[in-house]
């Protein structure tokens, strides 16, 4: 193992990481906000928007995050919609992401009795009011645990942005081993610099998870 | 004060409501009896439009609706001036006792909070809960929970509160506690409608009873007409197995 050379190259890892991070960031939010509006669509059973919705449900997870980005960087340009390297890459984990959190908050919101949101109407809510006094308070609660393994696995997800040439960790991993066949020390700074992004976050959301479980209503 | 005339509905074949009528006046305290699957439950729940009726009218003072067609803001206003209570309470899990009555009036009402506040605590004290405004719902016991539901459906003033068994689903050492809450209420000219499988209770406050089977009224009268002289072949047969020692011929 040639430490001389982990050394010198620590800090391209650094600027791949804080690449990898930033956007799977913005991915993870924009994602959040994807899914949130789709459980609100499906919860209202908005018409048309529903089915939309339902659409791209399937689309989303049953595609590879790797087909969706080929067709984003490699696809559109050919009817002349030109998107850079993070634009892509954004835009595919969101799309990937946005479905997976609809799902978490769903569940969650299904989770919530249908006798208390009765309760709530027959005291004169209208519907939105049922959602954001009665389910959503509940239903995040639920849904935290979920979301936490989405953002887990969307972050994971991004060890395939190299393919729109974007100068990630991988992309930075297979480049030094191109170049210099230090295959060893390249993919060891890659494991921990994947470590050092993802620990963090597990522990977060674990931590979460218990106050939650514990900061139940009372229970 | 309000009328319901000639409800129906349907749940795909099973029809469970075949022309329903029922008349509440002001101070009325109406008891709904009849055995399981009669369709009391869908008879409230068509009241307050938590159930849309196929057809079937509805007359309160100067409001005339027609149950199948009414409005948004015509259902807004008949669920404004009720309160209903559940057989299984359906507290909001994620509020205390006080948050739970103090809701139906800071959200659907926009009472502000130091005015809904204050009138909740009365509620909360009325049925015997000052000690316990800060519990949530899982802290409470099924006659507490049940307690609240009522404070809630007493804090925003309606003008009639529609009970659903609302002591169902309690242990029996726990009955008592609510069916005394309801008494209270009824003792103070609350207009009520209970359904309820308590005969003596409804014995007690009832001034108005109502049979129900099979989807219709059967026979309906005073608690004196109906629980000491039912006319109908049906409800001597229903108080018979509700009441195993009973003797209508007394
Ligand atoms: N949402 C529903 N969907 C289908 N069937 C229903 C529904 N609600 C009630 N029913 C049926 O309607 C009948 C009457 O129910 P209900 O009004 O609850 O009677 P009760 O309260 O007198 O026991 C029952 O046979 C029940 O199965
Ligand atoms: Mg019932």
């Amino acid at each position: 193992m040639d430490i001389g050379f982990i050394v010198e190259y620590i800090p391209l890892y650094v600027e791949a990481a804080k690449l990898t991070l930033g956007i799977g960031l913005i991915g993870i939010a924009l994602s959040l906000i994807v899914g949130l509006l789709i459980a609100f669509i499906q919860y209202f059973k908005i018409p048309i928007l529903r089915q939309m919705a339902t659409g791209y449900i399937e689309l989303s997870r049953n595609t590879p995050l790797l087909v969706q980005l080929f067709f984003l960087y490699f696809g559109l340009p050919k009817v002349g919609i030109r998107i850079s390297s993070e634009g892509c890459a954004i835009i595919g984990l969101c799309f990937l992401g946005g479905s997976y959190m609809a799902e978490a908050f769903r569940s969650g919101m299904e989770s919530v009795e249908k006798g208390q949101e009765e309760s709530a109407f027959a005291l004169g809510f209208r519907k939105s009011q049922v959602v954001r006094y009665v389910i959503l308070p509940q239903a995040l609660s639920v849904s935290i645990p979920a979301l936490c393994a989405n953002m887990i696995f969307l972050i994971k997800e991004t060890s395939v942005f190299s393919v729109v040439a974007l100068a990630d960790l991988m992309y930075v991993a297979k480049d030094l081993i191109g170049l210099y066949y230090k295959t060893d020390e390249a993919l060891l700074m890659l494991v921990i610099a994947y470590l050092i992004i993802l620990l963090p976050i597990s522990i977060v959301a674990a931590i979460l998870e218990r106050r939650i479980r514990y900061a139940g209503f009372g229970n | 004060m309000l009328t319901i005339r000639d409800v129906r509905k349907s749940f795909q074949e099973n029809e469970v409501l075949k022309g329903v009528s029922i008349e509440v006046e002001k101070g009325d305290v109406v008891v709904i009896l009849g055995p399981s699957g009669s369709g009391k439950t869908t008879l409230l729940r068509s009241i307050n439009f938590l159930e849309r009726a196929d057809s079937g009218t509805l007359d309160w003072e100067d409001i005339h609706l027609d149950l199948k067609h009414a409005s948004r803001k015509d259902v807004a206003l008949i669920r404004k001036k009720t309160a209903f209570v559940f057989q299984n309470y359906n507290l909001f899990k994620n509020k205390t006792a006080l948050e739970n009555v103090m809701e139906g009036l800071t959200v659907a009402r926009k009472v502000p909070k130091k005015e809904a506040e204050k009138i909740a605590k009365e509620a909360l004290d009325k049925v015997g809960l000052s000690e316990r405004y800060d519990y949530y719902p899982s802290q409470l016991s099924g006659g507490q929970q049940q307690r609240v539901g009522i404070a809630r459906a007493v804090a925003v003033n309606p003008d009639i509160i529609l009970f659903d068994e609302p002591t169902s689903a309690l242990d029996p050492e726990l009955v008592g506690e609510v069916l005394n809450v309801i008494k209270t209420l009824a003792k103070e000219g609350t207009t009520m409608i209970v359904v309820t499988h308590e005969i003596k209770f409804a014995q007690e406050v009832a001034n108005k009873v109502v049979f129900m089977d099979g989807g219709f009224v059967v026979e309906e009268g005073s608690a004196n007409e109906i629980f000491n002289h039912p006319k109908e072949e049906r409800t001597q047969q229903f108080l018979r197995r509700i009441l195993p020692d009973y003797d209508y011929a007394i």
